[in-house]
């Protein structure tokens, strides 16, 4: 087994070189269906949705928080609640994803989260792993210092002096789409403004052809709903057709940004042109899985994860009217708000680790090679960081204390960026709209990582000036 | 008494006084100087409590550790007097530091 993954990893790094991307993609999906029918999993899906029961009536050990529809099922607060008081660091033994060690606590999240000598983020980030050939390289996913390199090449993109220039463009931006909603009739928040919102921003920041950004939207959507990663819906040939699709438009945006350089074009300040001046990364295409596996971080670094928290804020204030009141008389408080509903959503659960020795982590022994699944979501309603952690509170003193964009070295990059575009959002939204009202039951994403709602219809009352 | 003086990115200072033994971050934030954040809480794990010593004190003050490093070596305003300020445990012969704020914390 070691041997012919040894010989596959080999074969994969040579090929990598002489074999266009689209060519690899295709082989691998020839190699997955052939798997697929060899082992007759062919067109069974992995999760069916049943209803969860109530946390009390399972036993402590066959808790298994990597289900998928916990979060749709609006069972995961009481579930994480019992394991964060009654077992911090807790093992499930046969989850569909392997045995894993779930860490509950703030402090304990923190600790593990800063620890890279000992818990690697290596090789994946999420609780599963991608189907085979596609288990692309991203930094998000790399250990020092070969982490380092390739964020610092990209670092540079959210610097304070491009977050500057970017401000002015996103609250157009943002104007434009908010002067577009409709009035006193429900519509789908999430793809009107969440949705629509971080596909302009990441077109922008990819300066990717702006009329065909929801092209991004769908390559990231695609990437992080893996069923076999992290429970998602999306079947292998569809995610294998997406990444073809993506890895075309990706290579043609490099070429064309090559092309135009070359030409005498005033390099600009986006992330492909970055990539291609720096020189950890200037040959990043020629390297095709780690090409397509930063460029996916970034397109779904900046969508699934701002756009869920420009639906959980108007959920979150629906659900606790008296703080979108409190928000209306003391607009100043959007800034501290914005880290709050970062908290309350949380639109990523987790990171995942692997231990690189054995070693303690509160009280239990956590063995070489065991996985570690640091449940951010949990860590954000800790009762003993936050006062009563499920309730929304916009003026919370310590809101910021949150770990949604986690600790340490792979801290997310985007954060500045992204309460940046949430300000923007609730500035531009309070002159405007004196209630925003959500008029149905929101719809959730099938998913253990991504924390996302897919429909929120909501219905708009325009400011009255008296 | 003893004080510290912030000074913001666009030159405004604003005054603190030194408690011994507590960090230069929760100095900081329980006098809520704008512009340090402490996000993490003072395990160096955030970046957010950067602050750039003034030349005249790097010798009395010291340079960045290791634990340092690994936040303060991503963060594109990084200055060779950069600290965390959640690592600087404040001694009695600190009175009159002054050290400067980037524009942006991490």
């Amino acid at each position: 087994m070691t041997t012919l993954t040894t010989v596959t990893d080999a074969v994969t790094e040579r090929v990598q070189f002489v074999v266009p991307m689209q060519m690899q993609i295709r082989g691998a999906h020839l190699y997955d269906k052939t798997r697929r029918f060899v082992t007759r999993t062919n067109g069974q899906k992995i999760f069916v949705e049943e209803p969860i029961p109530p946390v009390e009536e399972v036993a402590l050990a066959d808790i298994d928080l990597s289900n998928p529809f916990l979060y749709r099922q609006g069972r995961w607060q009481e579930y994480f609640e019992r394991v964060r008081n009654e077992a911090p660091v807790h093992f499930q033994a046969k989850s569909p994803f392997g045995p894993f060690w779930s860490v509950t606590r703030h402090a304990d999240i923190v600790a593990v989260d800063k620890d890279h000598e000992t818990f690697s983020a290596e090789p994946f980030i999420i609780i599963g792993e991608p189907p085979r050939f596609m288990d692309v390289a991203m930094f998000i996913a790399m250990d020092p210092p070969k982490h380092d390199r390739q964020r610092a090449a990209v670092q540079g993109v959210v610097a304070p002096k491009n977050l500057r220039e970017m401000e002015g463009l996103i609250r157009s931006r943002v104007q434009e789409v908010l002067d577009d909603l409709p009035i006193g009739e429900p519509f789908n928040w999430v793809d009107r403004v969440s949705i629509e919102l971080t596909a302009r921003m990441l077109a922008t920041l990819l300066d990717f052809p702006y009329e065909e950004r929801r092209k991004l939207v769908e390559w990231s959507d695609l990437a992080s709903s893996m069923e076999q990663a992290n429970g998602g819906p999306s079947d292998n040939d569809e995610v294998f057709r997406g990444f073809v699709d993506a890895a075309r438009g990706l290579s043609a945006l490099w070429r064309d940004k090559e092309a135009r350089l070359a030409a005498g074009e005033e390099p600009g300040f986006d992330l492909i042109t970055m990539l291609q001046s720096n020189e950890d990364t200037k040959d990043l295409i020629d390297r095709p899985m780690e090409f397509l596996g930063n460029l996916t971080l970034l397109i779904v670094g900046g969508n699934d994860t701002t756009r869920n928290s420009m639906s959980g804020g108007v959920l979150a204030l629906n659900r606790f009217p008296d703080q979108f009141e409190k928000l209306k008389a003391n607009p100043d408080l959007i800034p501290n708000m914005v880290s709050e509903i970062i908290r309350w959503q949380t639109p990523l659960a987790y990171m995942r680790r692997v231990a690189k020795k054995d070693t303690m982590l509160n009280g239990q022994f956590i063995r070489k090679g065991d996985k570690l699944v640091m449940w951010y979501a949990s860590g954000n309603r800790d009762e003993r960081v936050f006062d009563r952690p499920d309730d929304l509170i916009i003026d919370r003193r310590n809101a910021r204390n949150h770990i949604s964009f986690g600790f340490g070295v792979h801290r997310c990059m985007g954060n500045r960026l992204a309460e940046m575009q949430l300000r923007i959002l609730w500035e531009e939204l309070l002159p405007r709209f004196d209630k925003i009202e959500v008029v149905d039951e929101p719809e959730y994403v099938q998913s253990n990582f991504v924390r996302g709602i897919s429909r929120l219809m909501v219905q708009l009352t325009p400011k009255t000036d008296a | 008494m003893s004080d510290v003086t912030f000074i913001s990115h666009d030159g405004e200072k604003r005054e603190a006084p030194l408690e011994e033994g507590a960090s230069l971050m929760q100095i900081a934030v329980d006098n809520m100087v704008p512009g340090v954040d402490g996000d993490c809480g003072g395990e160096a794990a955030c970046g957010t409590c950067h602050v750039i010593v003034d030349d005249q004190w790097v010798a009395e003050v010291g340079r960045s550790g290791p634990v340092e490093e690994e936040m303060l070596a991503m963060n594109p305003e990084r200055e060779p007097a950069s600290r965390l300020a959640c690592q600087m445990r404040v001694s009695e012969n600190w009175d009159g530091l002054v050290v400067r704020l980037p524009e942006f914390q991490m």
